[in-house]
């Protein structure tokens, strides 16, 4: 293949990279940025997403297309909602603890896997893409739902946006981020601001799953390669900081797809943990994160 | 867009940034150490079989089937009196598909159920890594894993592959085939580990020996999940696309194959049955796979030539004509392997009826009696075909088919013969001590 195609494909491959990657990314990074803590779990969360969107467009009969938008509207909810409860019944016990909030999501971790395993089966399974549309280049074909991932990434990025930049939950939650005790002196129910801001991090890690499940396929342990791609991304692109994320992941995503095409896989994991490792050393806030004076 | 969070970095940043990356790395252990099921037996009368079994992890769906082919044949077997008049009882201890745990498992055996053998793996890399096990605790331990790790040498006496063939006999007898019939410029796709390495070291030998010559060869982690990357390195030249791949993501695998070529010329296509094992080839999107061949060490789709021992075998496990569970036409089989379970089981029957095992104090008579054993003919016993056994490289040599893909079955189009497939061995387990 020439090379114009070449990097036409590399870059497409990376852009669909991306766009899952910053959304589970910026879940991590709002739970991180407003809570103080670290979410393990995370990728389980991502992986729960998929396995309830299996659930309802299996479940569903007709057209692939209701199938997956009733799978977008009630797996994130779903896995919303049990986000939600583990922080308000865990995580608000042990006050959110840095420290004792890994060790807790860690047990989330085997928690949710085992208990898909127990209930899905260890088996990949597979959710009907909602339309077929085939993109023939004169080079290489392409799947035209991949490209939609890109677009829809785009929206639901664009609305979480819009949440916290413009609606008085996003006020709150700002307020909550840069001074907990004085918010909650205004009256803001900082308990619960947290529990949403978990949730809400869960469930951006679903959306992404859900987009991503069609071209792939579902399986319980799908949840770790999301997991240390996201925590890639948050390093890199500064913690807590919701600009450094989106840059990170299309850094990331963009450079993992065209490192794997001209080179190899393999060498776009390493190029990304290099990446960590001297961020960690010469700039340890991250590429976008600020040092406080 | 907004930044809500810049501003207020405080100095706890780097301690943060540490715990963060510590974290990962617990989170990374916790997860290649999943927690594992097994059933535990009490008496130690019956002959006890440890199964190693994939029951999770990347090789859950041969793990399913391999499952219900050894219980069907240990019911069988008990049916008809079990080995040496005592009841034939499975041990099932999940592996986890992972190495580590696999060696953990054979300990198990040995130590805990105090089983009389060890059996059942397919995976290559859970074979290599529980072997040298198995050989230290002195534990007959027979695999079904088609790796030419067993006949190698590179493992030791207690290890055997009496009821599979190895991918290097495999690659050897249909090399011709493929070389005469599809073309002779071959790229090849394969798993990044010591299965996948049979495959790029023996069918590149195979191959060239035809007069033809590997272009490119294109190595996939088995724990890859996204494939269309790989394609590009596909050289235009390329005649024969060889393709082998296992693991969860094999269906993604196949689609993206086909996304890549979409309407355009492609290269002919030959792929092994591994890529699609439990996969129904009706699925959608891989209508492209018309007209290309796969392997098959055991045709999935009932034949017009079927045998009678096929059909009982089907009846026994429970697989319907398409190769599905008759109780799920969605459940497909791993068809070119499980078969390989049944008759290992009665491979060890034979065995241990020659040597009249009583208990683990014969192991080594049974090592010995399995040595000794050098055909076997195409029987209820045998389903798949007549197998010849070299009982120095521990390793059996049977028959294999080439199908074609017509209207989502497969069709068998070549058959080759056992003498097709043998290659001189390399190694003598005889020569190591007991």
């Amino acid at each position: 293949m020439d090379l114009g195609p070449f990097l036409l494909l590399a870059s497409l491959e990376g852009l669909v990279q991306a766009a899952v990657l910053s959304l589970s990314a910026l879940g991590l990074c709002l739970v991180f940025g407003v809570l103080r803590v670290v979410n393990v779990a995370h990728g389980e969360f991502y992986m729960l997403g998929a396995v309830i969107a299996w659930l309802v467009s299996n479940t569903l009969i007709g057209h692939p297309l209701s199938g997956f938008l009733l799978a977008l509207l009630v797996a994130p909810l779903f896995v919303g909602v049990i986000a939600f409860l583990t922080d308000r019944m865990i995580l608000h016990k042990i006050n959110h603890s840095p420290e004792a909030t890994i060790v807790v999501t860690i047990g989330m971790l085997y928690v949710i896997q085992q208990s898909v395993l127990i209930g899905f089966g260890p088996d990949a399974r597979t959710i009907e893409p909602p339309f077929y549309f085939h993109i023939n280049f004169p080079w290489f074909g392409y799947s035209g739902y991949k490209l939609s991932v890109i677009l829809m990434a785009a929206v639901l990025l664009l609305m979480v946006w819009y949440v916290i930049s413009r609606t008085r939950l996003g006020l709150v939650m700002r307020a909550t981020q840069l001074d907990r005790e004085m918010a909650q002196v205004l009256g803001i129910p900082v308990g619960w601001v947290f529990g949403l801001v978990f949730a809400s991090g869960a469930m951006l890690a679903a959306l992404g799953s859900i987009l991503i499940a069609p071209i792939r396929q579902v399986h319980y342990l799908m949840g770790l390669d999301p997991l240390l791609m996201s925590f890639i991304v948050v390093i890199i692109g500064g913690l807590g900081s919701i600009r450094g994320a989106l840059m990170a992941a299309l850094l990331i995503g963009m450079s993992d797809g065209i490192i794997s095409m001209f080179f190899s896989p393999t060498l776009a994991k390493m190029f990304s943990t290099l990446l960590v490792a001297l961020v960690l050393i010469f700039k340890p806030e991250g590429l976008f994160g600020q040092r406080q004076s | 867009m907004s930044d809500i969070i810049d501003k207020n970095i405080d100095q706890k940043k780097r301690k943060s940034l540490k715990e963060l990356a510590g974290a990962t790395g617990i989170a990374m252990a916790a997860q290649f150490n999943p927690a594992l099921v097994g059933h535990v037996f009490g008496s130690d009368r019956p002959i006890k079989v440890g199964m190693q079994l994939h029951r999770t992890g990347i090789g859950a769906s041969y793990g399913r089937w391999y499952e219900r082919t050894a219980a069907a044949t240990v019911n069988l077997i008990n049916q008809e009196g079990g080995i040496n008049g005592r009841p034939v009882e499975l041990i099932v201890e999940d592996d986890g598909t992972d190495p580590k745990r696999g060696a953990e498992v054979i300990e198990k055996f040995a130590t805990q159920h105090k089983t009389d053998v060890a059996y059942g793996t397919l995976f290559s890399h859970v074979v290599i890594g529980s072997s040298p096990r198995a050989g230290e605790l002195k534990l007959p331990y027979y695999v079904v894993s088609e790796g030419y790790h067993v006949a190698s040498g590179a493992l030791n006496r207690y290890v055997f592959q009496p009821g599979i063939t190895d991918v290097r006999s495999q690659m050897i007898s249909m090399a011709p085939w493929i070389a005469e019939n599809l073309g002779k410029k071959v790229t090849m796709i394969f798993p990044d580990y010591a299965f996948g390495y049979d495959h790029r070291d023996y069918f590149s030998l195979a191959i060239a020996e035809q007069g033809g010559e590997v272009l490119e060869m294109i190595p996939i982690p088995p724990t890859e999940s996204s494939f269309t990357r790989y394609f590009p390195k596909i050289p235009r030249e390329t005649e024969v696309l060889y393709h082998v791949l296992v693991g969860p993501g094999v269906l993604t695998f196949v689609k993206e194959l086909g996304q890549f070529f979409g309407t355009r010329e492609r290269p002919r296509i030959f792929g092994y049955i591994d890529s699609l094992e439990a996969v129904d080839f009706a699925t959608p999107q891989l209508e492209f796979l018309q007209g290309t061949h796969f392997w098959e060490a055991f045709p999935r789709y009932v034949q017009p030539n079927q045998t009678q021992h096929d059909q009982y075998f089907r009846g026994q496990v429970g697989v319907d004509q398409n190769g599905a569970s008759v109780n799920d036409p969605r459940d497909i089989s791993t068809y070119s392997h499980m078969f390989g379970c049944w008759e290992t089981l009665f491979i060890i029957k034979e065995a241990m009826e020659i040597c009249g095992y009583s208990g683990p104090e014969n192991r080594s008579d049974l090592v010995e009696a399995t040595e000794s054993l050098t055909e076997f003919p195409e029987s209820r016993n045998h389903p798949q075909g007549s197998k010849i056994f070299n009982g120095k490289i521990h390793q059996c040599f049977g028959i294999q088919h080439i199908s074609r893909v017509e209207d989502s079955r497969l069709n068998v189009v070549h058959t080759t013969s056992i003498e097709d497939g043998l290659y001189e061995p390399e190694t003598d387990y005889l020569q190591m001590s007991l």
